[in-house]
């Protein structure tokens, strides 16, 4: 167990600076996922944690141990890697089994151990077996397998689950997650899958061009998000954006001036009654995408196209709908993108009847 | 009327389905019968080659059982009246054939030991390290492979004769203790293997020697036995650098003592010759099948690749 700092970090390659001045803690115990766009930075980060790369400028610690100096294999620090890089000419055992014989670990306690480790992982039938015979699933197990076998304090997971099938995946993430309940150990885990992030990870760093946009728990994040990047990217569909100036019969009444004005696609009604009080926006509906419980429309307005999602309501068949968004349910962004608060609206209607 | 119609409409189609069968299956028997004739063909090719690769060899094998006016006979005959195993023993006693086998064995095998200590090192070096002046000295290894022998054997003969190294085996091993090209092609084996097998090692804890032994080199084991086997048989088989580097029978190579059987009675005898080479290749044939899953292995791994 234990904490992760990074202090100032910094990472240049050759005259591309990748991150700049990042600075994170990463709790004890926590399932910590770094999450966004590809290129973001959030796999350089977690190679700088683990040693594989040296950052630029800054200091990383771990339980209080500078570990700037210290190389990969004496950070206690294990790593399960996107395509396993599992050792080919090594057996399922040898591959568990290097590490500890690397650590000078003695020959009773290492077969103890791998036994132990294979019935957790479901590997005890495999062991004798070569990578390259074993199905992607059970390769995966592997890695894990060897990445927890040397007990470490910490465990680093780098896209692990991006090679497998849908069904597996949902199968290992649930895996992921028991395993680290059991095993109370720092997770560090980076994907761009922000439905793995917020399935999985108790804390979540939503990073993009080297900053952090926003470390917080899921539900903040999704309720609650910091800034326009945040709002677009966690949510499926993403949160749909309106130019604030293509707004119409709404009044604003903010602070700072809004940039733009966003609304979950969940949140959004179709077809509501006038009781409802709520910005208001009429379209065309292009697509419809049925998955059961969920239906997803794709909805042409005239500020633009935006997405709808109803559960458990009949497919609308209307070629031209009117979608209500309560107005409690409105996110406003500043024109650098960030979150403005305490601002309220009202139909500008209403406004004006009350006034007369 | 309509009964006739009908049935008359009714031969036409089924004329015209028949017809539309008909040429569907003659298409498909010509498919067949091309991809059947390309196969004949490809076949006979291979085998026309494989002939003319064995032909000399079965030549060889034919000629070292005869008698020495039998080898002479035209037309030639193929399988020799009553075979001749004397030519193998006239052979091994026409000098100290013991002492050219061991210094061989020794020869070949000690440049083939040395090699490999030296390239494994230096190609994993040249793909896995930036350090000042990498490319500069990988630059100048690929120069040497550029190099022919003929141009440098006088100054290493003058070399090795300084160091008194003339009629050693020290001195025919020590100029091939490693090789460029060896180098070369096992520094691309090396670079295709992904950084990450490296990087999960040292997170393993394993030093840099144990990933080089344990991880990297069993992966590039086709590549390495490949090399292998072609510096033995060019060793084996060289017959220039131990002529010129060996003025006595110390240190001089099977080669060289199978080319002195023509030189014993002033008529060339082919047949005990023959059984010389025969005597001469035999050590590789047996190593070759040894090895070939693992060449074959190299070269498909490296196309698929």
């Amino acid at each position: 167990m234990a904490k992760i700092e990074l202090k100032h970090i910094s990472k240049k390659f050759k005259d591309e600076t990748v991150i700049e001045d990042l600075n994170l803690t990463i709790k004890d115990g926590s399932f910590t996922v770094l999450v966004g766009p590809s290129g973001c930075g959030k796999s350089t980060t977690l190679r700088m944690v683990a040693g594989l790369e040296k950052q630029t400028g800054g200091e990383i610690w771990i339980d209080d141990e500078c570990v700037n100096d210290t190389p990969p294999g004496l950070r206690d620090v294990a790593m399960v890697f996107q395509n396993y890089a599992l050792y080919p000419t090594m057996s399922v055992r040898g591959n568990i089994e290097f590490g500890l014989k690397n650590r000078g670990i003695a020959k009773r306690e290492r077969e103890k151990l791998i036994a132990d480790i294979s019935e957790i992982v479901g590997l005890t039938p495999h062991l004798n077996k070569k990578p390259q015979n074993l199905s992607g699933g059970q390769r995966q197990r592997v890695a894990l397998a060897r990445a927890m076998v040397k007990q470490p304090k910490v465990f680093i997971l780098d896209e692990p689950l991006s090679n497998l099938d849908a069904k597996l995946r949902n199968q290992m993430r649930t895996e992921l997650i028991q395993l680290h309940k059991r095993l109370g150990t720092t997770f560090v885990y980076v994907t761009h899958d922000q439905v793995e992030a917020m399935s999985m990870g108790d804390e979540i760093v939503v990073m993009n061009k080297g900053v952090i946009q926003q470390a917080d728990t899921p539900m903040k994040l999704y309720h609650d998000p910091a800034n326009r990047f945040t709002a677009e990217f966690i949510g499926t569909p993403a949160m749909n954006m309106m130019n604030g100036q293509d707004l119409q019969g709404i009044e604003i009444r903010s602070a700072a001036a809004v940039g733009h004005v966003g609304f979950r696609p969940e949140q959004a009604l179709i077809g509501a009654g006038a009781e409802i009080e709520g910005y208001e926006i009429e379209g065309e509906i292009l697509t419809r995408e049925s998955l059961g419980a969920e239906n997803i429309y794709q909805i042409q307005s005239r500020t633009g196209v935006f997405f709808v999602k109803t559960f458990l309501a009949p497919l609308e068949t209307a070629a031209r709908v009117k979608v209500t968004i309560p107005y409690g349910q409105l996110y406003y962004f500043g024109l650098n993108g960030e979150r403005l608060r305490g601002v309220e609206a009202s139909s500008k209607r209403l406004a004006a009847a009350g006034g007369r | 009327m309509e009964s006739v119609d009908n049935t008359i409409g009714n031969i036409g189609t089924a004329a015209a389905g028949s017809q539309r069968s008909y040429v569907r299956t003659r298409k498909a028997m010509i498919r067949q019968t091309m991809t059947a004739i390309l196969r004949v063909i490809n076949t006979v090719c291979l085998l026309a080659l494989v002939l003319v690769f064995a032909l000399p060899f079965i030549w060889m094998v034919s000629t070292s059982l005869k008698t020495l006016p039998e080898t002479m006979i035209f037309p030639p005959r193929w399988i020799p009246t009553d075979p001749v195993w004397q030519n193998y023993a006239d052979a091994w006693n026409t000098g100290p054939f013991l002492r050219y086998f061991t210094n061989s064995i020794i020869i070949a095998g000690g440049i083939l030991i040395l090699q490999m200590l030296t390239i494994i090192p230096a190609s994993y070096a040249f793909a896995r390290y930036r350090f000042a002046g990498s490319s500069f000295l990988f630059g100048i290894v690929m120069v040497t492979l550029m190099i022919p022998a003929q141009l440098i054997f006088l100054p290493v003969y003058l070399e090795l004769s300084a160091f008194k190294l003339l009629n050693t085996h020290l001195g025919l091993i020590l100029p091939f203790a490693s090789s460029a090209f060896g180098i070369f092609m096992l520094r691309q084996a090396f670079m295709q293997i992904s950084d990450e097998l490296i990087e999960a090692a040292r997170l393993d804890q394993a030093a840099e020697w144990k990933i080089i032994l344990r991880i990297m080199v069993p992966l590039v084991k086709p590549v390495l036995v490949t090399f292998a086997l072609f510096s033995f048989i060019a060793h084996w088989n060289d017959y220039f650098w131990p002529l010129v580097m060996t003025t006595n029978e110390t240190a001089r190579t099977l080669p060289l003592g199978i080319a002195k059987i023509r030189e014993v009675e002033g008529v060339a005898t082919w047949n005990v010759l023959m059984a010389g080479n025969l005597i001469l290749v035999t050590p590789i044939l047996i190593v070759f099948f040894l090895s070939q899953r693992q060449i074959i292995k190299a070269f498909v791994y490296n196309g698929v690749k």
